[in-house]
């Protein structure tokens, strides 16, 4: 059960991520003010994508809940780093972003102290 | 980005406010949540568990340390936010083993070691702050 409530916080996390930020970029620059805020507020409304998105953070939220309640914060709150692996593979394969040596290496990295922690 | 004395002194303070935050948040929801009968898939369940006292201080903590993350990220880049902030992962190995009386096994401390390096290494590259 511990894998299921990591694999859904960790792919909630990274599509919530990910639909905001394309949202956001065909948004343009927002301001935070309270104009601003309120601007943002109406536009989550008209735009299905970020409510997906908030959706997404709730998912996550409460899959994050769910986790330290049955299972250690000492393996909670690291296993919940799996987010960089799913992000690094999304940025190279569907984003095709240029992943770099160093952040390959990185998420590899993250993707063997997560199976060490699940030990 | 270059920092003024005062400005690096700003910064440190916020990024270790954030870290705290986080801790405080995260122990205390995992107290609270402990504490409380299995809420199991109905989000209602999570929603009645923010009214015990201590789930509802750690959804505090962690919502003003969202804030505070962001008047970090306005402080600083978004390269040196992700690898300094790593360090939450082994905080809070600690406080599980030490605050909540888990047993924390030389494979998992090893496993959270790794995943603070390999986050940090991510994190350094930038790639994110595009």
């Amino acid at each position: 059960m511990k894998w299921v409530l990591v694999t859904l916080m960790v792919v909630a996390t990274v599509l919530s991520d990910l639909l905001q930020s394309y949202e956001m970029k065909r948004a343009g620059e927002q301001s935070v003010g309270a104009r601003g805020l309120l601007r943002l507020l109406g536009m989550i409304a008209q735009r299905k994508f970020l409510i997906f998105a908030i959706l997404c953070m709730a998912v996550s939220f409460f899959s994050f809940m769910a986790l330290v309640q049955t299972e250690p914060l000492s393996f909670a709150v690291p296993a919940s780093a799996a987010s960089f692996i799913l992000e690094t593979v999304l940025a190279k394969f569907v984003l095709k972003e240029k992943v770099g040596a160093k952040r390959a290496a990185g998420a590899l990295i993250v993707l063997a102290g997560v199976v060490l922690l699940g030990e | 980005m270059a920092f003024s004395r005062g400005m690096h002194l700003r910064t440190y303070s916020v990024l270790l406010l954030f870290i705290a935050l986080k801790a405080i948040g995260n122990l205390s929801l995992a107290w609270g949540m402990k504490h409380l009968p299995a809420a199991g898939a109905n989000p209602l369940s999570y929603i009645r568990a923010m009214l015990d006292p201590f789930v509802a201080l750690g959804v505090v903590s962690l919502i003003v340390a969202l804030l505070t993350r962001m008047v970090l990220l306005s402080l600083a880049d978004l390269s040196f936010v992700l690898p300094v902030t790593a360090v939450g992962y082994v905080i809070a190995a600690f406080l599980g083993k030490i605050v909540l009386h888990e047993v924390v096994t030389a494979e998992r401390w090893m496993g959270t070691i790794l995943i603070f390096i390999g986050a940090a290494l991510v994190g350094s590259t930038g790639e994110k702050s595009k």
